[in-house]
């Protein structure tokens, strides 16, 4: 079994993640909508990553700890997804080639298993990475 | 006796829908029901009258804390603050009326600030093969009517605009379309099987960022010339089956997404598309559209087009003359490059969406949030002012993805004390006047505003 293994990593827009925006970013509903990251199940197995548990997943810009669901939209081996939003936005690298736009879709990331890590919520790691998470829920 | 309004429209998503029906409690006050809308569009209008809405400024004080402050406080700060700035950036506007984006277009004038949209890190591509390429685009009504093949190129309108396809793109019955989705080829290019693409007639799952390769390939095939056994994953036969069925379509629409302006090649996947519709063009009818995201995401560029010339990225720092650059003028560049010494999100959360590095970067310098709601952004704002909900509280103007302008309604008052946009870009307006002793120019009559007699309690 490998240990780490290298997916390409898309970000983009889910139905579950607009209608939990619209709720509010700091709920419970934005937290299950966003911090997940679908992938092949044959990617899955050959981490040994099982469903429902949490993964790292790291890219050239930084890491953050998610958890491995099944796909609800058909993803390809070598594909992965974290739908748009903050967890997604902790490893999405902001190179632009010139035009503006990040790179959200098409960057490589190391996806490996981290069962105990525990999972941030958005305002930890949105006010965690300026200075101002002052810890609880 | 609750007061059912219809034609209402809805603030979310690029569909911009125009039918909704609310009914509103008999004090004007609470939303009872929402009708026609699609899930999001429902959240939108019950989490308006939510009982913990924000009704004043809120300032972070020294300890990391907020404390509620009054309007013209709040006004003071951000007017200072803008002028302090060398290099202020406005950036977001997904979530305003056009009204709001125009006020804010004299304030930015008046501060020398870059005035960006969500464009930028979303169609921000597609201006720039649209500059380069032309567009030959349509109306969401024509697209209703006519077209009877439609591709869905990197988009996921299933997830992204949820009643696109019912209300325009597969579903409805036209005047040329008259069996409505028995009437229409749908084809998705996406490398996902998206719920989008389990809709389509046909899939085409393309590999993760060769867009490019198989507009190509589409392109020349159309042309005459041979093609490889395979291009971006898909075979060959498949390329020539489905260049088949949009050679034959009476009108072939084309509508693409984030797929194809998110990833490598950005603008040129958008030109390659834009010729593709135009070599279509030798053997039928074609179009393309963008799927612009927000209800009102296509009004920046329209406003601003008309205000300063271009529709993003719109650096008025130099004082006598706007400049557009993406790459350089671009909300994401400048951050990254740490050329910004002053933030001010409006009607969006680029706490969420941004890259968080050019979070941080934003971050070393005052930062504002306008917005009504409780957002990643404005929890790490020094200050964030709360406005009316547009399309919920406050009418106005809003472009749809085709850009076509509709005038969309407000349902029930807004807390008493809560400024809309413009009111409260005004009143920054006037403030920054007043602190640079000069005198405002208002343009179509537009009643000055003293920052002293407020039009807001
Ligand atoms: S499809 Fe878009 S505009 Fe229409 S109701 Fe849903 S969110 Fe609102």
């Amino acid at each position: 079994m490998a240990e780490k293994i290298v997916l390409n990593m898309i970000t983009q827009r889910s139905i579950e993640e607009g209608q939990a925006m619209e709720k509010g970013k700091t709920t419970q509903e934005y937290f299950k909508a966003c911090s997940v990251v679908e992938m092949n199940p044959d990617d899955m197995k050959r981490l040994g990553i099982l469903i429902n548990t949490n993964v790292k997943v790291t890219s050239e810009v930084g890491d953050v700890i998610v958890k491995a669901i099944t796909p609800t939209q058909f993803c390809p081996p070598g594909l992965a997804h974290i739908r748009q939003g903050v967890w997604a936005n902790q490893i999405v690298p902001p190179r632009t080639q010139s035009t503006g736009v990040p790179q959200y879709s098409g960057f490589p990331v190391t996806i490996e298993p981290a069962r105990n890590e525990r999972i941030k919520s958005a305002l930890e790691l949105v006010q965690g990475s300026v200075g101002l998470w002052k810890g609880g829920a | 006796m609750p007061k059912l309004i219809t034609q209402v429209g809805c603030p979310y998503c690029g569909a911009s829908c125009d039918d909704l029906e609310v009914l509103v409690s008999d004090d004007g006050k609470k939303i009872l029901e929402t009708r026609n809308a699609c899930v999001i569009g429902s959240e939108i209008f019950h989490h308006a009258t939510n009982p913990n809405r924000l009704k004043k400024p809120r300032l972070r004080q020294p300890d990391g804390s907020f404390k509620e402050i009054e309007y013209e406080e709040a006004i003071d700060y951000t007017a200072k603050a803008l002028l302090n700035a060398k290099k202020p950036l406005i950036y977001g506007f997904g979530s305003t009326n056009c009204e709001g984006i125009s006020a804010v277009g004299r304030v930015a004038e008046k501060a020398g600030a870059v005035l960006d949209n969500c464009a930028s890190i979303c169609h921000g591509p597609s201006f720039l093969a649209i500059f380069d390429n032309g567009y030959p685009s349509c109306t969401l009504g024509e697209v209703k009517n006519r077209a009877d093949v439609i591709v869905f190129w990197g988009c996921n309108p299933m997830h992204a605009h949820p009643r696109h396809t019912s209300r325009y793109s597969i579903f409805p019955r036209g005047f040329f379309t008259s069996r409505g989705q028995m009437h229409r080829t749908v084809i998705c290019v996406d490398p996902r099987e998206t719920d989008t693409a389990k809709l389509a007639d046909m899939h085409l799952m393309v590999k993760q960022g060769h867009d490019y390769d198989l507009f190509n390939a589409f392109r020349t095939v159309l042309r005459g010339h041979k093609i490889p056994e395979e291009v971006a994953g898909i075979e060959r036969a498949k390329i020539l089956e489905v260049a088949e069925k949009m050679r034959n379509g009476r009108f072939v629409m084309i509508f693409f997404g984030m797929g194809c302006t998110h990833t490598d090649g950005r603008n040129h996947n958008v030109d390659i598309a834009i010729s593709l519709t135009r070599d279509l063009n030798d053997h039928t009818k074609a179009s393309i559209m963008a799927m612009r995201g927000h209800y009102n995401i296509a009004g920046p560029g329209q406003v601003w087009s008309w205000q300063f010339g271009f529709p993003y990225c719109v650096d008025l720092s130099k004082g006598t003359h706007a400049h557009m650059n993406p790459g350089e003028t671009s909300s994401i560049d400048l951050a990254m490059r740490d050329e910004i010494d002053c933030f001010v999100n409006v009607g969006t959360d680029a706490g969420a969406h941004f890259p968080i590095d050019a979070v941080k970067h934003l971050k070393k310098h005052p930062f504002i949030t306008v917005d009504p709601n409780i957002c990643m952004a404005s929890e790490i704002s020094d200050l964030h002012i709360p406005v009316r909900i547009v399309g919920v509280e406050e009418p106005g103007v809003v472009y749809r993805m085709d850009n076509v302008p509709i005038q969309f309604k407000k349902v029930i008052d807004g807390p008493e004390s809560v400024p809309s946009d413009e009111e409260l870009f005004d009143r920054i307006y006037v403030r920054i006047c007043e602190l640079t002793q000069t005198e405002p120019i208002w343009v179509h009559g537009k009643a000055p505003v003293p920052a002293s007699t407020s039009r807001v309690k």
